[in-house]
């Protein structure tokens, strides 16, 4: 288990890259840190490993506490972004370094190096050098590596970054079942929320050295506590337009929408993914007159933009379906799936307390 | 690079412009066949082309042109390397080049001279010795340099650089002879090691420096998280990520260490202890004329150590001076 308490990290010239953060993951956990660049999220990674000492507040490590503890004892093993891979070791010979520094002797480590390479399907490649290696193989050394040591947790940073597209999406179910398999708190960092969505268990979205939201895949992309996360979740940004409660109706954009229930009146933003629109060809009540704009092929489906007054409304057509640039367009928001935030916090209550038809 | 090693490398450009000159020279012969017998078919057309043929001996002047020019200046550069390599086989040896009567007596007279064999000894050791200091000082200090933030870091460096100009230049010999006498390193191989190295160390750091720049700190990082100390990080880790830089650096300090002459001069009053380059100084004879079989002969044993040494780790090492490891 990790745990964080008040972590607070402030950088020379004031910087406050950790802002009181409260967490704790769970044994065997697969623990997403997502956030944009700069929000804090490798800092935090590194201050778990002991790279950073925290300017206030604890970090616990399978009940123990270590904030002061140096990073080679905290018996964490953490991979790079670049996944620092010694260019002057053979495979062998990087994947048992760790043991190496534990005075393991040298044909138990070689051993054991075998051993965990051929559970990552590394075995023909003992013997090259990092350099001889091709991206996807360095990451799996570099997993490797990490595993040979049997640590109480992984650390990640941006595992998958490196990789290109197609490799990326192979690499990622291994490392799922990688994590599946060994069991092994696992904190990984990433920007890619479409990354976050498909490996973690829980996710913490972070922006500004704090987390705006912590749950699980679903509570984050179905629910997002705040604008910021549901801006930041899903794959096309979600619209959030501004808008009026009151007399019993939400006034949006042109659009007069049924009230979910628990809403006070008063300003408000609307969110809703375009992947929850659709399009209507004649004029509705409830829907956002537009133009459009754009229409943007996403192989299944297209994204298309409607240019309404001072807003931009996007939806998601099935193929076939999508209207030439240029025509009016209606896009109505699917029943249920409209989320109302009010002082930038979600007011409308959740689908089990009430669904707001 | 000093001196030294300039007379290795010219040989190695005389080497491979000569060959290129054979290739142009064997064109310049094919091509000068082949335009009698272009000539020979369009005679016999009965079509003779002036065009065609004043083209052709616009290119054959060219080519002659281009040989003789690279010819002299191949001589102008081989001359004194001959002269290197024949002049101590000579009996008779002047300052022109010949061919040799050969001889091995001035190997024979060189080895009497009871500072010959031992100058050279020296060079090693205060070559060596510099070597070994400037390497190790030079790689901790830019270590820490490259890694620690220190306020005002860059600005310090190019102090020490424009200082180390002065520390063994000509201008500070008299204080550095003074602080010698002090600390009683006069006569001593220390003393001479001491004082060239405080030259080379502040160009050896800035250039150490950039190699360990350009080594990403994520190699150190994960060392330490697997709990490497300092000690080992150092050791596993960026010795031998840096180690093209190292060599470049010894290479440098040994090369510059054999040529050095003034310091030396200065600081060693015993001949036991002189170098090579000041022992050279010395091969006149009573009426103050050079010796030139002497010197040649001593000049070419002098040479070989720091050719063979610069070929050595060229090939072992390669000398590339951006060594960051790409990731």
């Amino acid at each position: 288990m990790i745990a964080l308490r008040g972590l607070t990290k402030e950088f020379p010239g004031g910087v406050r890259a950790l802002d009181g953060l409260d967490l704790e993951i769970a044994d065997g956990e697969f623990f997403a840190l997502l956030g944009p660049s700069g929000c804090g999220k490798t800092t935090l990674l590194r201050t778990i490993a002991g790279l950073e000492t925290p300017t206030s507040g604890n970090i616990w490590i399978g009940g123990t506490e270590v904030t002061s503890v140096p990073p080679g004892k905290r018996d964490v093993a953490m991979v790079f972004q670049d996944y620092a891979l010694f260019p002057h070791m053979d495979v062998t010979a990087n994947i048992a370094y760790p043991l190496r520094i534990r005075k393991v002797p040298r044909s138990r480590r070689e051993a054991r190096a075998a051993e965990t390479a051929s559970r990552l399907s590394l075995s023909e490649l003992l013997s090259r050098r990092p350099g001889q290696l091709s991206g996807g193989q360095q990451q799996r050394v570099a997993l490797a590596r990490a595993v040979a040591c049997h640590p109480r947790a992984f650390l990640f940073d941006e595992p998958l970054s490196n990789l290109d597209a197609r490799l990326r999406l192979e690499a990622r179910t291994f490392l799922k079942r990688l994590q599946r398999e060994l069991a092994v708190t696992t904190v990984f960092v990433t920007h890619d929320q479409g990354e976050a969505l498909a490996l973690a268990d829980r996710i913490a979205v972070m922006s500004a050295g704090r987390f705006t939201q912590v749950g699980t895949p679903t509570e984050v992309f179905q629910r997002p506590a705040n604008t910021f996360t549901a801006a930041f979740i899903g794959s096309t940004p979600m619209n959030l337009l501004p808008g009026t409660a009151g007399d019993g109706a939400l006034r949006v954009a042109g659009a007069v929408l049924p009230l979910p229930g628990g809403v006070p009146d008063g300003p408000i933003v609307y969110g809703v993914r375009p992947e929850y629109m659709d399009l209507s060809p004649t004029p509705r009540a409830d829907a956002f007159a537009g133009k459009v704009a754009v229409v943007e092929n996403l192989g299944t489906a297209h994204l298309v933009t409607l240019e309404s007054r001072e807003h931009l409304i996007q939806a998601v057509v099935p193929e076939g379906a999508e209207p030439s640039a240029g025509t009016a367009a209606w896009a109505v928001p699917r029943p249920g799936r409209g989320l109302v935030y009010r002082d930038d916090r979600l007011v409308s209550p959740s689908p089990a307390n009430g669904e707001n038809r | 690079m000093s001196e030294h090693s300039k007379p290795e490398r010219s040989q190695a450009n005389r080497h491979r412009e000569g060959r290129g000159g054979e290739v142009t020279d064997e064109r310049a012969e094919s091509e000068g066949r082949a335009t009698p017998s272009e000539e020979g078919t369009s005679r016999l057309k009965g079509r003779p082309e002036p065009a065609e043929r004043s083209e052709a001996i616009r290119h054959a002047v060219a080519v002659i042109g281009r040989a003789t020019f690279l010819a002299a200046v191949l001589g102008f550069f081989a001359l004194p390397l001959l002269w290197l390599a024949t002049a101590p086989f000579d009996a008779r040896p002047g300052i022109t080049v010949s061919v040799p009567e050969f001889t091995l007596r001035n190997f024979q007279a060189l080895l009497d001279n009871p500072y010959a064999l031992t100058s050279l000894r020296n060079s090693l050791i205060q070559a060596g010795g510099s070597a070994v200091l400037v390497v190790t000082l030079a790689a901790l200090a830019a270590y820490a340099l490259s890694r620690a933030r220190v306020p005002g870091r860059d600005a310090l460096l190019y102090v020490l650089l424009l200082l180390s100009s002065v520390v063994t230049g000509t201008a500070a010999m008299v204080p550095l002879f003074e602080l010698a006498t002090r600390l009683g390193l006069i006569d001593t191989h220390l003393g001479v090691v001491l004082t060239l190295s405080g030259g080379l160390l502040p160009a050896a750091i800035f250039i150490m420096k950039d190699f360990m720049d350009g080594t990403p700190t994520s190699y150190e990082e994960s060392a330490r998280v697997f709990g490497a100390s300092s000690g080992q990080i150092l050791r596993h880790v960026v010795i031998p990520l840096v180690r093209p830089g190292l060599a470049t650096i010894a290479v440098w300090a040994v090369a510059n260490v054999w040529g050095s002459f003034l310091q030396p001069f200065i600081l060693l009053r015993d001949p036991d202890k002189a170098p090579g380059a000041v022992i050279l100084y010395t091969l006149y004879t009573e009426g103050g004329a050079p010796r030139l079989d002497l010197i040649s002969t001593f000049s070419l044993l002098y040479s070989l150590p720091v050719v063979v040494m610069y070929v050595f780790v060229s090939r072992r090492y390669g000398f590339r001076f951006h060594g960051g490891i790409k990731s």
